[in-house]
């Protein structure tokens, strides 16, 4: 089951504190989903102004980008350049 | 690795717009012109922090030649939300009030009117008949001061983020965010030397040559046309549809050659006000900003305070590290913390890292975007603090970085596990340098620091259109800024197998391609390469096809080598290849003109890593630094055209000592700026500098076809540390401060003298 890790500020804000998750999907989209759940709410902030690590490669605005059954998905701050 | 494999990757050919730029031709944003133009100019306010009880323009639109005025009050109120722009995520409320003053001026320099009139004369004597009644109210301008209880308050909506219990009381500081791996006490127990300073940067202006510049026209049919430099036309389409109720197919934004932008020219300012006025009016407006503006009025990066501990064993293995950072964010919410806190502790594998961010107001002009923004700051506490260590420890400061360097498999503190990076190279590159390995000159020192950015890809889109004689338009629709057009073509003439002349790139107008997010986070030559490379694909499988047309065969049969079409097998039968010149003239009998599109989300961008030498010494008696030597190493995947990617370590390493030694905002009690020219706001010019020297190390991206990774900025983020780190070597005075700066520099050793002789 993939792996998912919120920062710790997000994790206190919408998951009791708890970082790391084991989440069923295939997709980002069913993370978030299944996400929203367990923590009503978190899926909104989940598809908006955050970037996703999907092991290891960031994407930004996922959504249906697949994820793997051993795959390590960080949700974190969205990254803007100069 | 391009050398053998690629004919044109790896290659240093001429770029498309040197001509243009070094004959004049090139048209930057103020050089746009149309008949009947009236000059658009901005009232700003005299006060860091005041409320508008009232703004009289009746004096100033009785002038003649005077066509319109704006105000706040011509500008749509906005929601307090977090909504797209131009795939930019921004607060409209706090936008709208930044491009104009509505309640409150926040910052010397904020606008609060503007004004449309037939020539520059008129408009400023009109500025000057307009009558503001403001509310001085007490301005904070520091970071920490921003965060005392007792603060003058900006914005009486703000309650920290992130905090939990939700705070009752407003607040300067928007936000608070923490990143944590391990458990930071536990790694701080087996600490046997433990190094904690804080740390502290200042504001600077990404210093662009090129002000901020736009002329707009406004019809009567609701159609918009925009000129202006920009990092990013759809960008600008964005902001100026959200902020003026405008459709996005209604505004056409067409984006000048562009005179340095580093990230500040990822926002707008002034070209909202000038299709207000514009569309008051009915005439084309031009609004161009001094430089004294541009340093009042438009986003430097923040500055901060950085405060770093960092736990190592007497082997120099790092067991902990723990960071608290607090950034300007400028009048509004918004500072590049998160990113920061994300790079600060990147370059190294550590079992137990916490760090903590703070975005904080003050009444400085809203911070925008600067190279890699956030990691420059926290990097010179980190990297200070790393050398700090070594110097205790007694190890190469090379070799403590090697011990601890982030790898493969490397899970960062910020959440994900590293795949292909190349930090342990460009350590190893630095460290097999002729640099490195060369002695000092006598009263001369040395320093490293290291540096990491993410790079981005976003989406991006291009065209490939194919000419009746076989040259081909490249069609994308981000500014060049760093030699993105000469990278382009090169990847197209990669793909087709035809001479990089052969093909011509053009940057495109918002109504003339699809969707490119802006030329920034180092993302341009990776992402619409990319978009490139399909639209290039896109054109070749239309060859192929026009040739099985032609030898009617199926399209399967046909293989495209070298810029021609040939049989796939001699079962295909003896046929003499066809070139695209030949398919070009023959594309009317076949079926038609031949283009391609390409167009994604460009994911995979792959972080990068930069290691920075520098030999310095200091005058004792005035305090000025003087470089000696520098040299930038980086991992840049493939250099696409090392010409430009050495360009990029170079430009970057002299901003970065800019910041180093001399930029900051000087401001008077009264919170105004002091020193908006470059007289007074002294940037490194040629004469300061050496030669920068530049290392490649090319560590491909597995997530590119030519393992492109983004180059732009990581080279701003090591050299503010690397030359304190030598500065401390060279004076035994180790700088916590930016900038060093002669009279500041010069206090510290005055200070440091009667306890070094004590020793």
């Amino acid at each position: 089951m993939p792996r998912v890790i919120l920062t710790p500020s997000f994790a206190d804000l919408y998951a009791g504190g708890k970082v790391e998750h084991e989440v069923p999907g295939l997709t980002i989209r069913h993370l978030i989903r299944h996400l929203d759940e367990r923590y009503p709410g978190i899926g909104q902030h989940l598809s908006h102004g955050v970037a996703v690590a999907i092991d290891g490669e960031i994407y930004q605005n996922a959504l249906l980008e697949e994820v793997g059954v051993h795959s390590e998905v960080c949700f974190m701050p969205a990254i803007e350049g100069g | 690795m391009g050398e053998h494999r690629y004919k044109w990757i790896g290659t240093r050919p001429n770029r498309p717009d040197g001509a243009d730029k070094v004959t004049g031709r090139a048209r930057f944003g103020a050089d746009f012109n149309m008949p009947g133009q009236l000059v658009g100019k901005v009232l700003r306010s005299p006060h860091a922090h005041a409320i508008i009880k009232s703004i009289d323009v009746s004096k100033a639109a009785a002038l003649p030649g005077v066509k319109a005025i704006v105000t706040s009050k011509d500008f749509p109120e906005q929601p307090n939300q977090i909504v797209s722009a131009g795939e930019m995520l921004v607060n409209l409320r706090d936008i709208t009030r930044n491009v104009m003053a509505r309640e409150k001026a926040l910052y010397d320099g904020h606008a609060v009117a503007a004004v449309a009139a037939t020539t520059e004369a008129i408009a400023k004597e009109a500025l000057g008949l307009i009558k503001v009644d403001y509310q001085v109210l007490p301005h904070v301008i520091d970071v920490e001061a921003a965060m005392k209880d007792d603060a003058p308050i900006l914005h009486d909506h703000i309650r920290t983020e992130g905090v939990e219990p939700k705070p009752t009381k407003p607040s300067n500081i928007a936000k608070r965010i923490a990143f944590a791996k391990g458990d930071i006490e536990a790694g701080f127990k087996k600490a046997e030397l433990v190094v904690e300073r804080t740390f502290h940067t200042a504001p600077v202006h990404q210093g662009y040559i090129e002000p901020h510049a736009v002329l707009a026209s406004a019809a009567e049919d609701g159609q918009v046309q925009v000129w202006c430099t920009t990092q990013g036309q759809f960008t600008v389409r964005g902001f100026c549809s959200r902020l003026l109720n405008l459709e996005t197919s209604h505004i056409r934004v067409t984006p000048s050659e562009i005179g340095g932008g580093f990230g500040g020219k990822t926002v707008v300012y002034l070209e909202p006000v000038a299709i207000r006025l514009s569309q008051k009016t009915g005439k084309p407006v031009k609004m161009v900003m001094s430089r004294e503006e541009v340093f009042r009025a438009s986003g430097p990066t923040s500055g901060g305070m950085v405060k770093v501990r960092l736990g190592a064993t007497r082997d120099g293995r790092l067991v902990a590290a723990d960071c608290t950072a607090a950034l300007q964010a400028g009048a509004f919410p918004g500072s590049p913390v998160g990113q920061g806190c994300m790079c600060s502790f990147a370059c190294y594998d550590v079992d137990h890292i916490r760090v903590i961010g703070y975005d904080v107001v003050s009444n400085r002009p809203k911070v925008a975007a600067y190279r890699a923004p956030g990691a420059p700051i926290l990097a010179w506490g980190v990297e200070s603090a790393m050398d700090i260590l070594a110097q205790e420890l007694g190890i190469d400061p090379i070799d403590l970085r090697l011990k601890n360097a982030a790898k493969k498999g490397t899970k960062t503190h910020y959440g994900p596990t590293f795949n292909t990076i190349g930090f342990e190279e460009c350590l190893q590159a630095a460290k097999n340098s002729d640099h490195w390995k060369s002695p000092l000159k006598p009263g001369f020192a040395r320093g490293i620091a290291a540096g990491f950015w993410f790079n981005i890809g976003g989406d991006s889109s291009a065209a490939a259109h194919v000419g009746e004689d076989g040259t081909v338009t490249i069609i994308s629709g981000n500014p060049d800024i760093g030699g993105s057009r000469a990278s382009l073509a090169m990847m197209a003439a990669e793909e087709l197998g035809i001479d990089y002349t052969k093909v011509r790139p053009i940057v495109a107008d918002t109504s003339s391609i699809g969707f490119n997010f802006l030329t920034g986070g180092s993302r341009v030559t990776f992402a619409t390469g990319l978009a490139v490379v399909e639209a290039a694909r896109d054109v070749v499988r239309e060859l192929k096809k026009r040739a099985a047309k032609i030898w009617e065969v199926e399209p399967d049969a046909v293989v495209w080598e070298n810029g021609e079409a040939k049989p796939a097998s001699t079962n295909v039968g003896q046929q003499e290849p066809l070139s695209l010149a030949k398919l070009a003239a023959m594309a009317g009998k076949t079926g038609g003109p031949i283009n391609g599109h390409g167009q994604l989300n460009a994911q995979g961008a792959g972080p990068g890593f930069g290691v920075h030498i520098v030999d310095l010494k200091v005058d004792r008696d005035t305090g000025i630094v003087v470089v000696d030597r520098f040299t930038a190493v980086q991992d840049v995947g493939t250099a696409v055209h090392p010409s430009y990617v050495e360009g990029q370590l170079q430009g970057g390493a002299v901003q970065g000592i800019g910041w180093a030694v001399n930029e900051e905002y000087i401001y008077s009690a009264k919170g105004k700026l002091e020193n908006p020219g470059f007289l007074d706001y002294r940037m490194p010019v040629a004469s300061d500098l050496p030669r920068i020297e530049t290392i490649l190390v090319e560590v491909a991206n597995p997530m590119h076809p030519y393992g492109v990774r983004g180059v732009g900025e990581v080279p701003i983020v090591p050299p503010m540390a690397a030359i304190g780190n030598a500065v401390a070597r060279a004076t035994g005075v180790r700088m916590l401060d930016l900038p060093m700066s002669p009279p500041r520099l010069s206090a510290a050793m005055d200070a440091a003298r009667p306890k070094m002789a004590a020793e």
